[in-house]
């Protein structure tokens, strides 16, 4: 199955990808996409996550066509 | 409304959603501001503009200079004053029939509640997690709404949240409430104008809720990328293991 990756704001120059596309054998979840895409890198605190601009935990599996994007918290004022 | 202020108010007058019943809406609501910084600029300017009638100001800082790059209710006259007493005379400048009440210290979780009785909207205009979660904790409890902006280096993010509606989610919601910080303005920097865009968003979603007009961002969550000027908007849903919204 194929599905998009999609990276937002500060997060696209901290991976250095703005998307991408994967082909997958087995339904990930959310969190192990992270993983497969950043090289096992730690999912940082407090990111955002979202399947098919719905907003999504880090155990959110994934299905065939997807969307899966990813922005950094903002907390500034 | 004398007719000084049919005159101030009348190009909002005449917008059908808003009418004179609309403002008089407007002037009759009281509206708490927590943070009169980047995003606590244009929401306080725009909401006295508009003739918000009562706004209640919280901030415990003072004006220093390298707020002024875009804290713009702030000017290099009050540096060193506090935030709030230079918020009330600039907005009594542009708008003396708007009533104002300040808050100088930080806000506890008892004085919060007080506050919150009689208090129509809420906006969060605050640069941290911890006074954030106390915020939204107080609207769930009080089942105030709560308009949440935030802004750093080029990326902003504005959502509201209805707590008085059953299934609305709310801000603890969107993120855990541990102790990790995230980066401050003074660390990662932040666009002039991203605050502009940011507050005045969340100015106009006060607005609507005010007067129960529009599609509210109530239960979503826009993003902002101003260096590529791109825009999102995605759909929230209430975390059934969300230890405030079991407040309700």
């Amino acid at each position: 199955m194929a599905i998009t990756i999609k990276f937002f704001a500060s997060l696209r120059e901290q991976v250095g990808k703005s998307e991408v596309q994967i082909e997958l054998s087995d339904s990930l979840t959310v969190g192990e996409v992270w993983a497969q895409v950043c090289d096992n890198s730690p999912l940082p605190i407090h990111i955002l996550m979202a399947v098919n601009k719905e907003y999504s935990k880090q155990d959110t599996r994934v299905q065939d066509g997807d969307e899966v994007a990813f922005f950094p918290p903002v907390t500034g004022g | 409304m004398d007719d000084a202020q049919l005159l101030r108010y009348s190009r909002q007058i005449l917008l059908p959603q808003v009418s004179l019943t609309g403002q008089e809406k407007l002037l009759q609501s009281k509206v708490l501001i927590v943070g009169l910084g980047g995003l606590g600029s244009p929401v306080a300017m725009y909401l006295a503009a508009a003739g918000v009638g009562h706004l209640v100001l919280a901030d415990f800082d003072y004006v220093d200079l390298s707020n002024l790059q875009r804290q713009i209710m702030h000017s290099s006259a009050e540096l060193g004053q506090h935030k709030s007493v230079s918020a009330q005379k600039k907005l009594q400048a542009l708008n003396p029939n708007v009533q104002i009440t300040l808050i100088k210290q930080r806000l506890k979780e008892k004085y919060l509640k007080n506050i919150m009785s009689d208090v129509d909207v809420v906006v969060d205009c605050s640069d941290n997690f911890a006074t954030r979660f106390a915020l939204n904790a107080a609207c769930v409890r009080s089942g105030v709404a709560l308009v949440s902006g935030a802004a750093l280096r080029w990326e902003g993010q504005v959502a509201v949240f209805f707590p008085a509606e059953k299934n609305s989610p709310c801000y603890r919601c969107l993120y855990d409430d541990n102790d990790e910080q995230t980066e401050t303005c003074s660390e990662a920097g932040i666009l002039a104008p991203l605050v502009g865009v940011v507050g005045s968003i969340q100015a106009s979603e006060v607005i609507k809720v005010l007067l129960n007009i529009g599609d509210s961002l109530c239960g979503k969550l826009l993003l902002f990328y101003a260096y590529t000027g791109k825009w999102r908007i995605l759909k929230l849903h209430q975390d059934p293991t969300c230890p405030v919204c079991t407040l309700k």
